[in-house]
């Protein structure tokens, strides 16, 4: 853990990021000036998260647009530096302090992948830049400057992990990703498991780049459980759907991971995803006249698009959070406007009202459980908010943190509080 | 005992299975890397993207092609007349690359890796370009075959091995008993010899490499069903597999495809149905790490060598 000490230095920090003298005036608002306000959005609309990636990209365009068009924040228009980090950490690490260094922007948005984020945060660190994660994530990112709005493993999986165990029984099977992210996810799973009383009858960590999937399929029909939890990623896992389908495994999957950010419901043909169940913050398909009309809105603005994805939906929210609490703040400064983001920001979406919390700098998610059948039509069970408790509750002995009183840099994990469960 | 038993055949049938998967998924993966290695001295790093052209042509033609500068698209056609169009577009495409870029690479190893390379990612991008950032996705037909508490896929179990055991006798013939064969064979061997017995050597290399071009659009074909996803950027998932087998193979196109895909997908199923997917993947690397340092040439160059060493004893 790095704590440090003074917002102080924060803000020095934040000045020598916008060359210096402008620390002195206190002022680094103004120093922007020349080129009037600007923000960065990194993601990925090539290489191997494209998918994923374009949507976000093109969902905060629209949101920067829109603010343009009614005349930009504090009647600034604002500049949009978004060149394509084509799914490449490095690319993404040179990007991010180009964008920070010489182009001086005002907030960030960038990444898909946990990896990505947590290879860019020193730099964000280094400057204390306003930097906004959107994609789902398994939780736990603590620091000063970082908005990890998607909703987190606990929420996602605690929507959906137990509905299934509710609706199918006690016993499952846990297939992740094996990175970060899907080890991560899976602890999560396994701490919910120990709470619930339910049985993991097995468990496999899959490499990113493997599509064959028959021995998994056949651990699991050896096992044979009530029903699977995966946090497979990225598209050579998704081969996974389809060998399921080819084999006739038809025990229901519940995930964290497919439908919300892929759309494989459309992209595959029945029965693929059949009786997939995953735990979401935001679908496209979500029902009500508001989402009805963004929906509408996305496609008037981008007809070549594929799918508006739960993160493209964070990305537009957070868009539109930053420039409320832009305006509240009366400046640029990244550091008053975190200020205003941490008494706590409620944001009225397209799919209902959601909750930033000041103290986790995370997001109080209105979740459901988006259900695929057959005809890979989709339907929604609603589960209500969950706050993210994990960060505000469950860490530090039950204590929690509070970004407002205590300077963190730190990702807390499972494990640093239910240790003795994943032992 | 005898539940034991019949659990313990269930579990080894499980085990044939995958090898069977893993086994043809390296064959048809490497065959056309192979030919083009083999017979041509170019390391064609783009062959994923060879595959991938077959791939996308072939699920282009059965949800039915975009016609460009035209708000419409061509009807969609049966799997098996989409695969067929699949692999012509993809030999089309080769011929193509064969005459603008290959035809100056050949027998400059480093140089072709470096060319094909960077035309593997123009390819990917093109292919981003033009049709976005994934098609749909085709279901792989056939149904499966169920025992005890297992079931495996036909496609991919049964289908696909069948064809590429077919596919490498019928290359087999066509090396050894056609004219074709014959003048390939002696265009790589002795280029000016060939030459002055009146072959067209040009000729032969654009008909061999048009040959494995091909080969990499039959498995393109014969995956767009079986992939899940077709994104652009799943070319890379052939290459490296593909690479590896070449390596271990060595320069005989037919007994070194064999030979590696049966021995490396023998440790890759084995292993995985033990330890995992991961497990499984390492053993592969460490086996053909392994062999690699005992035959520098791969088995088929090992195989070569004792040969030769026969005859210079006899």
């Amino acid at each position: 853990m790095n704590d440090r000490t003074s917002t102080g230095r924060r803000s020095f920090l934040a000045g020598a990021g916008a060359l210096g003298i402008g620390a002195l005036a206190g002022c680094t608002g103004a120093l922007d000036g020349d080129d009037g306000p600007a923000v960065g959005v990194l993601e990925d609309r090539s290489g191997n998260f494209q998918l994923n990636g374009t949507s976000k990209w093109q969902a905060t365009r629209l949101a920067l647009e829109e603010i343009n068009e009614e005349g930009g924040i504090l009647g600034e228009e604002i500049e949009i530096i978004d060149p394509d980090p084509q799914s490449d950490n490095e690319r993404y690490q040179e990007l991010t302090q180009e964008l920070i260094l010489d182009d001086q922007i005002d907030a960030l948005w960038a990444g898909y992948s946990s990896a990505t984020r947590e290879a860019i945060r020193p730099i964000i660190n280094d400057h204390d830049q306003l930097y906004f994660y959107t994609t789902q994530y398994e939780g736990g990112v603590a620091d000063d400057t970082i908005f990890p709005v998607g909703s987190t493993a606990r929420q996602q999986l605690g929507a959906v992990a137990p509905f299934m165990a509710d609706e199918f029984g006690d016993d499952l099977y846990i297939i992740t990703a094996d990175y970060n992210f899907g080890q991560l996810s899976a602890d999560w799973v396994n701490v919910m498991a120990d709470e619930n009383d339910w049985n993991v009858v097995g468990e496999e960590a899959i490499p990113l780049d493997e599509t064959n999937f028959s021995s998994v399929i056949n651990n699991i029909q050896e096992a044979d459980p009530d029903f699977i939890m995966s946090m497979l990623v990225g598209a050579n896992h998704e081969n996974f759907y389809d060998q399921r389908d080819a084999n006739d495994m038809l025990i229901p999957i519940g995930t964290s991971t497919t439908l919300a950010q892929g759309h494989e419901h459309i992209r595959y043909e029945p029965d693929a995803v059949t009786d997939v169940y995953a735990g979401v913050s935001y679908m496209e398909e979500v029902p009500g006249e508001a989402n009805d009309e963004f929906v509408e809105t996305f496609y008037d603005r981008w007809d070549d698009a594929n799918y508006i994805n739960q993160e493209a939906y964070n990305n537009y929210f957070s868009v539109y959070m930053w420039r409320d609490a832009v305006e509240e703040a009366g400046t640029f400064d990244q550091q008053e406007v975190i200020e205003v983001l941490e008494e706590g920001v409620e944001y009225e979406g397209p799919s209902g009202s959601i909750e930033l919390d000041g103290a986790t700098h995370h997001m109080t998610h209105n979740m459901q459980v988006a259900h695929a059948d057959d005809n890979h039509d989709i339907s929604f069970e609603e589960v209500g908010h969950i706050e993210p408790t994990f960060l505000r509750e469950e860490v530090e002995g039950g204590e929690g943190i509070d970004l407002r009183e205590q300077s963190l840099q730190t990702q807390y994990e499972p494990g640093d509080v239910y240790g003795d469960i994943l032992e | 005992m005898s539940l034991l038993a019949t659990a313990g055949v269930y579990r080894g049938l499980a085990v044939l299975f995958q090898f069977l998967d893993s086994f043809a998924f390296l064959v048809l993966a490497t065959v056309g890397l192979a030919i083009i290695f083999g017979m041509m001295g170019v390391i064609n790093l783009a062959h994923g993207e060879f595959i991938l052209v077959g791939v996308y042509g072939t699920a282009l033609a059965f949800h039915g092609m975009p016609i460009p500068f035209a708000d419409a698209a061509l009807p969609g056609l049966p799997l098996p007349i989409a695969m067929v169009v699949g692999v012509l577009i993809t030999v089309v495409f080769g011929v193509i690359i064969e005459r603008t870029i290959i035809r100056h690479l050949y027998d400059r190893l480093l140089d072709s890796m470096v060319a094909t390379w960077g035309l593997g990612l123009v390819v990917a991008q093109l292919l981003l370009i033009s049709f976005g950032s994934s098609l749909d996705s085709i279901s792989t037909p056939m149904g499966n075959v169920a025992y005890g508490p297992f079931t495996s896929g036909v496609y991919r179990s049964v289908f696909l091995p069948v064809v590429s055991v077919l596919l490498l006798g019928a290359l087999y013939l066509l090396f050894t008993r056609t004219e074709f064969g014959v003048k390939a064979r002696a265009t790589i061997e002795d280029p000016e010899t060939a030459r002055a017995m009146g072959v067209d050597t040009d000729r032969m290399y654009v008909m061999t490499f048009a040959l494995g071009s091909g080969l990499a659009g039959l498995t393109g074909a014969l995956y767009a069903p079986a992939l899940g996803a077709i994104t652009p950027d799943r070319g890379s998932i052939f290459l490296v597999e593909a690479f590896v087998a070449v390596v271990v193979g060595g320069p005989s196109v037919i007994v070194g495809t064999l030979s590696a895909a049966g021995l490396l997908g023998f440790f890759n199923a084995i292993v995985t149905s033990q330890y995992g997917t991961f497990a499984g993947l390492m053993a592969m690397l460490l086996v053909a790490i392994v062999l690699l340092r005992l035959l520098p040439d791969g088995i088929t160059g090992y195989v070569e060598k004792v040969r030769q060493r026969r005859r210079a004893e006899q």
